[in-house]
């Protein structure tokens, strides 16, 4: 083409390392991460089905797994995605209802579900190695 | 004939997805049964840990937990393959590839939900 390419030095739109990122956008981006997460997450449901189904060997194995450091880490990570992505979908469906869309309360509820489902994991986890003892 | 239909009858049979609202509508079905679902597992879950897999196995077969388990299974991978679908229709955008990986998906889905749901019917009943 005739047009020759020209260095421009207008300014760019900010792009995602300018932004300070409002935490609508957080919970936005963390939905679909935990649901990405949630999905495969249904896998070791699968696994543990099967492992119950086959006896106490596959079972065993299993347990080794999901007590391993690895296995801890997969399970803590499934519970808080779990919890993130109970608690912003019913932000989502309250939004369904159309109502709750001022910018003070879309970032108050994003707030306020990111804080439960870092509580409600840390509960479930010492509720969990509560009962470690209980059978 | 598509004259006659009102706007609400276009809308409902063809967005821009030519299905209209059914994709959201299972979405936000599927996401209502599983507020109940998954609060009733993780509290069983925690109350199994430290369980092994005969203790386990019993809480599952029984009646109310296996139905339980089923439907859990079904609209957990049926709302998962949903969203799945949005996120590979929101970032692929060759033709051929997002048809593939859409397919891969919704059989992989329909192939876990199955053979989990089968599962616990053997525990349930067989065992």
């Amino acid at each position: 083409m005739g047009i020759p390419m020209t260095v421009s030095n207008r300014p760019l739109s900010p792009h995602l390392q300018i932004y300070r990122w409002p935490v609508s956008m957080m919970a936005s981006m963390l939905h679909r991460a935990s649901g990405m997460a949630l999905a495969a997450g249904m896998l070791l449901l699968l696994w543990w089905i099967a492992a119950l189904a086959s006896g106490p060997a596959a079972f065993l194995t299993l347990q080794h797994f999901i007590g391993s450091f690895i296995g801890r880490l997969l399970l803590f990570g499934w519970t808080w995605s779990l919890f993130f992505h109970l608690l912003n979908g019913l932000r989502h469906l309250v939004w369904d209802t159309g109502i709750g869309y001022e910018v003070k309360s879309v970032q108050r509820f994003a707030w306020i579900v990111l804080a439960g489902s870092v509580a409600l994991t840390l509960v479930v986890w010492t509720a969990g190695y509560a009962m470690l003892g209980a059978w | 004939m598509s004259g006659l239909s009102s706007p609400l009858q276009r809308v409902r049979g063809l967005g821009s997805a030519k299905e209209g609202a059914a994709h959201w509508w299972m979405q936000r079905l599927t996401a209502v049964a599983l507020v109940p679902l998954s609060l009733w597992f993780v509290y069983n879950a925690v109350a199994l840990t430290g369980a092994d897999g005969a203790q386990a196995a019993a809480w599952l077969g029984k009646p109310i937990d296996a139905t339980l388990m089923i439907l859990l299974i079904a609209a957990g991978f049926h709302h998962g393959q949903l969203g799945l679908q949005v996120i590979i229709e929101d970032y692929i955008h060759t033709a051929w590839r997002k048809m593939a990986l859409l397919i891969a998906v919704k059989f992989a889905a329909v192939l876990a939900a199955v053979g989990a749901i089968v599962l616990v019917l053997k525990i349930a009943v067989g065992g």
